[in-house]
């Protein structure tokens, strides 16, 4: 307990040092505001944002795409993955494309998007989906073909058919790697919103990045990151608190 | 019900086209109500008997009979267990107990009747709502005795069940499990490769030979309480059977 609340005292210290260096040291090094904005800065140009540039409005929209891309993209990653991992023959041939997808920069695509479907909200949102996909899917693959083999012999034994052996022994085994897939996306989904909405658009917080760099407003730029960062956050804080739920089965670490 | 093992041999393919023969020409029976051990060097093939009975697969040539009918599918006469549990880590206790009965018609209140009635035959009340995690390897196997005996089989396969568990709790629970296989006179057929757990469970003993396994010995096994092997191991016979098993085992060879 104590060692808990010694961990608790130093992180609060560190971050008020953090912060004190943030809000004095730039000027006392004589970097200009337009490099490194103080905290003060930052927080003056946050309330100018909210009553002059819409920020709410930004915020919302970023945060909605950035949930509907993570819902989407790794829906369709898990039922791919699912689907490959019933069938070694696809899996084989599908295999190569997976991994050029894979291994692609997903954000590179979001200039074609815009090119293809011009400056809406369907290139960011096709970008987030296409950077969601693949944790998921490799994730879910892995586990489908890491399936206790004993355990499928034991339910077909038990006369389960093809689907049953899926629903009660596949899926459920392969959800400690589903959610492992679907953490690593939730941090993904946040780039992929920020790289579309900055490549074209004006709405969301990744606009306002790369209008406040237009304008040389480096505060607009922190506040927009440290807002993402909150968007991300806030999201990968959902899936732990549901991934605790879903795996309570699983033995908890201690220590 | 009876299990009977009518010249079976079993040939795996090798992934470089060739063929590995697993058993070779294998015939036994058990009868109703008998317990028959099989033990052999690791890699004779034991598991592969096992596999067959419970219709994972098919025998290249030969047949295995259950009360005279071909094994050709999954049977709901045999139920199986392994020297893994294979609980499902995510239900509890009580619903891993259901699990064999989930596919067989049996409507939900009755599964749970039969679930609780074979917890308690397993000696596992009050951890029903326990997830496997929570109990220690000895009531995991205890537990999935419970699954197998729920869906009542006539013929019960066990693979090295005892295998993982320390040497305490592998008395306790080769008792344990003797007597409730006893009381409810089920055909059992035990794969080990613990001559004396073979002794002190079985009515007689298969000894098969190294890969491809082939019956190199037939072992009948008479002392009493086949229901408590604790007590069959004080008898000083156990010994001399052992010392037969090791004979046909060629095991002095082997260590010299």
């Amino acid at each position: 307990m104590t060692s808990q609340r010694a961990v608790l005292l130093a992180s609060l210290v560190l971050l008020a040092l953090v912060l004190a260096a943030w809000q004095f040291l730039p000027t006392a090094l004589g970097v200009p505001v337009y490099i490194i904005p103080t905290l003060s800065d930052c927080l003056a140009e946050l309330a100018r944002m909210w009553q002059v540039e819409g920020l709410l409005g930004h915020f919302l929209s970023t945060t909605l795409y950035t949930i509907l891309g993570f819902l989407i993209g790794s829906a369709l990653g898990a039922v791919l993955g699912y689907l490959l991992g019933m069938s070694e023959f696809w899996e084989k041939v599908l295999s190569p494309y997976i991994l050029a997808l894979q291994i692609a920069p997903k954000v590179a695509f979001a200039p074609l998007f815009i090119m293809w479907f011009g400056y809406n909200a369907m290139p960011k949102l096709l970008v987030t989906v296409l950077i969601v996909f693949f944790p998921v899917l490799v994730n879910v693959l892995q586990a489908m073909k890491t399936v206790d083999r004993d355990l499928v012999n034991l339910a077909r034994a038990y006369n389960l058919s093809r689907l049953g052996v899926f629903f009660k022994v596949e899926m459920p085994s392969t959800l400690p790697n589903l959610m492992a897939g679907l953490r690593i996306a939730s941090t993904l989904a946040v780039i992929g919103v920020t790289v579309g909405e900055m490549v074209g658009g004006n709405t969301g917080l990744g606009y306002l990045i790369s209008y406040g760099s237009g304008q040389a407003n480096a505060a607009m730029v922190f506040d927009a990151i440290v807002l993402l960062t909150v968007i991300g956050f806030l999201l990968y804080s959902a899936l732990v608190r549901i991934e605790a739920r879903v795996l309570h089965y699983l033995p908890k670490a201690h220590g | 019900m009876a299990l009977e093992f009518r010249s079976v041999t079993k040939q795996f393919g090798t992934g470089d086209g060739g063929a590995l023969t697993a058993v070779s020409d294998i015939s036994f029976r058990v009868d109703e109500g008998e317990f028959v051990s099989v033990v052999g060097p690791s890699g004779c093939g034991k598991s592969t008997l096992l596999s067959m009975t419970a219709g994972l697969y098919q025998p290249t040539s030969g047949e295995v009979l259950v009360s005279n009918e071909p094994v050709t599918g999954s049977n709901a006469h045999v139920g199986f267990m392994l020297q893994k549990d294979l609980l499902l880590p995510w239900r509890s206790i009580l619903q891993n107990i259901e699990f064999g009965l989930e596919s067989r018609g049996v409507s939900k209140a009755d599964r749970r009747d039969r679930a609780l009635k074979e917890l308690a035959h397993c000696h596992l009340e009050g951890f029903e709502n326990h997830y496997p995690y929570q109990l220690s390897g000895g009531m995991r196997q205890r537990a999935a005795l419970a699954r197998t005996l729920a869906i009542d089989p006539q013929i019960i396969l066990l693979d090295e069940p005892f295998s993982a568990l320390d040497a305490q709790t592998k008395l306790l629970l080769q008792n344990s499990f003797a007597r409730t296989i006893a009381e409810s006179g089920k055909t059992t057929l035990l794969i080990t490769h613990d001559l004396a757990e073979a002794v002190l469970m079985s009515d007689r003993i298969i000894v098969l030979s190294e890969r491809p396994g082939s019956v190199v010995a037939e072992i009948r096994v008479d002392l009493p309480h086949r229901e408590e092997p604790l007590k069959r191991r004080i008898m000083p016979e156990v010994g001399d059977y052992a010392a037969q098993l090791f004979k046909h085992l060629k095991l002095e060879e082997k260590a010299a």
